[in-house]
């Protein structure tokens, strides 16, 4: 099963390429192989559910915020753009609560936050639309290549339309290099994007050092924070962030529900996606979903009281689970920078492991091997392969999750059954073998070209 | 604190725990317990009559929350995880 996969990631190689293969056939292929790879099946009743450890795709609602959200899917159920009745009053003094809620965990003003659909959303709003506001002067605009794809696909409709993008690459652990950062803005740059922390391998960028850069040459900075709010402290004042995207589900609130931060002072202007009755500012047509936007409004409180206890916790069970694995097996890496991380998020290379064969074996824990976006497919991902990473480890990684749930048991069970089946798996790998008896597996040819 | 506060600070975390007990999944029952038990350790130095008070209003709240919650997790139960 390893070759396919590998010729996909050999176009890989070829720069800027890693951006056209997903639309290409061989995407399909990939998939379908990867169906026949990991069979989905629903769970029988009296069988055990796998515990879950992918804290970065979504996480379970927190009682408190369903306990929050249920009154408005049972009994005040008006339109909060209602202007005429009781029913649209309450709706819309919950829906301005929840804006204020959102808007003190980032330090915001709550006029500056608009409800959208979830951080994509949000994202290709901020891109698209400041981009376009700005055309007439300002044609370029820069991001990173271990962005998530909205961002990417985002920027690649721009490129269509005319734009030029710069895709910075990241140093091996993961960070962008200031320096080269500061080289690729141009005077007709109008925005950059950089993600907070990232969904696979857990760094965390400079954004208060960019922010700095950006402010002093009156270019906005837009930062996709879906995997950082409510889990690390930022302050979109001081980090000097003109837009930031939010996403409910990654901190415990209901899905389909996302905010974007719009900075009113220096004034963000930006180009609607969306046409039609101009609520939200005029940004963002469309009723606002009152409960998901209360459940969002009361996830952030939760995490704004919680973001000490819940980031203790996530560090200590997180420094658990590497120091188990790392004591145990040899040749597992860390990926990502070890300083400038957040810690709920670990990406392992098992070296000598095929990481889609090792999520097969550990089917009793809810794993990725990356983003779920891509999932579906057999690339190696494309963040592992900006930061460097050999194509053999790129294919062996897996993320651990860890979030507020997670208890010591689950850590622990995750742990010894990662260690079990990598051992297991080791003893069966040809390369394995040949790595004990000494010999350099970079030596090897492998191909006859 | 007063004899009698003192009681009832024990009383209300009692029922909490007992409460957070009936949680059927095991991710949020042992995220209540845990989360209670912290709560009031980490309150255990407060004495201020006003301060207790409010705790304790904020506690009983907490406490409603989690009885409705458990409730509602009982009537959609779903298979236990494995390390149950």
């Amino acid at each position: 099963m390893l070759s396919p996969g590998r010729t996909v990631s050999s176009r890989l190689l070829r720069p800027a390429s890693w951006l056209h293969v997903r639309l290409g056939s061989d995407r399909t292929l990939a998939s379908a192989m990867q169906k026949e790879l990991i069979k989905k099946k629903v769970l029988e009743k009296d069988e055990l559910r796998p515990l879950y450890m992918d804290f970065q795709a979504t996480t379970p609602m927190d009682p408190r915020v369903l306990d929050a959200m249920l009154p408005f899917q049972v009994n005040y159920y008006g339109n909060p753009h209602s202007r005429t009745h009781a029913y649209g009053w309450e709706s819309e003094s919950a829906m301005e609560t929840a804006r204020k809620q959102v808007a003190d965990l980032i330090g915001a003003d709550p006029r500056e936050i608009i409800f959208t659909s979830g951080a994509t959303e949000s994202n290709n709003m901020a891109i698209k639309g400041v981009a376009r506001f700005y055309q007439a002067k300002k044609r370029h605009v820069i991001t990173t290549q271990i962005e998530h794809k909205c961002v990417l696909d985002s920027c690649r409709i721009l490129e269509s339309e005319g734009f030029s993008i710069t895709y910075l690459p990241v140093q091996k652990n993961g960070l962008i290099d200031l320096e080269l950062f500061e080289a690729s803005i141009r005077p007709d740059t109008s925005l950059v994007s950089v993600m907070t922390v990232n969904n696979e391998i857990g760094v965390k960028q400079p954004i208060m050092e960019i922010g700095q850069i950006c402010r002093s040459k009156g270019i906005f900075l837009h930062t996709d924070a879906a995997q950082a709010v409510g889990k690390i402290p930022i302050n979109v004042s001081d980090w000097k962030i003109d837009l930031m995207s939010i996403s409910a589900h990654k901190i415990y609130g209901p899905k389909g529900v996302g905010a974007l931060y719009v900075r009113r002072r220096p004034r963000v202007r930006m180009e609607p996606l969306q046409s039609g009755g101009g609520q939200e500012r005029g940004l963002r047509s469309g009723t606002v979903p009152t409960p998901l936007a209360v459940g969002m409004g009361a996830a952030c409180s939760i995490a704004q009281k919680e973001m000490e206890y819940d980031h203790h916790r996530v560090s200590m069970l997180a420094h658990r689970l590497i120091q188990k694995i790392m004591s145990e097996i040899p040749d597992v890496i860390m990926n990502g920078d070890a300083e400038q991380r957040y810690p709920g998020c670990i990406n392992l290379s098992f070296a000598y492991v095929e990481g889609e064969s090792l999520l097969m074996a550990l089917k009793d824990v809810a794993l990725s091997s990356g983003s779920a976006c891509t999932s579906a497919s057999l690339e190696p991902s494309y963040v592992l392969r900006a930061i460097g990473a050999d194509e053999d480890l790129a294919h062996s990684s897996i993320r651990f999750g860890i979030g507020r749930f997670t208890t010591e048991e689950e850590v622990d069970y995750t742990a010894e059954k990662c260690i079990q089946q990598v051992r297991r798996l080791r003893e069966m790998s040809p390369l394995w073998e040949m790595v004990q008896e000494g010999i350099d597996l970079k030596s090897i040819k492998w191909t006859q070209h | 604190m007063a004899a009698s506060t003192r009681l009832q600070v024990i009383s209300l975390y009692r029922m909490m725990m007992r409460e957070s007990q009936k949680f059927p999944s095991y991710n949020y029952r042992t995220y209540a317990l845990r989360r209670v038990r912290d709560a009031f350790r980490a309150n255990r130095k407060v004495d201020d009559p006003k301060a207790v008070q409010r705790l304790m209003m904020e506690g009983q709240q907490t406490l409603a929350l989690i009885q409705r919650q458990a409730s509602i997790g009982k009537m959609y139960q779903a298979q236990k995880i494995v390390v149950e």
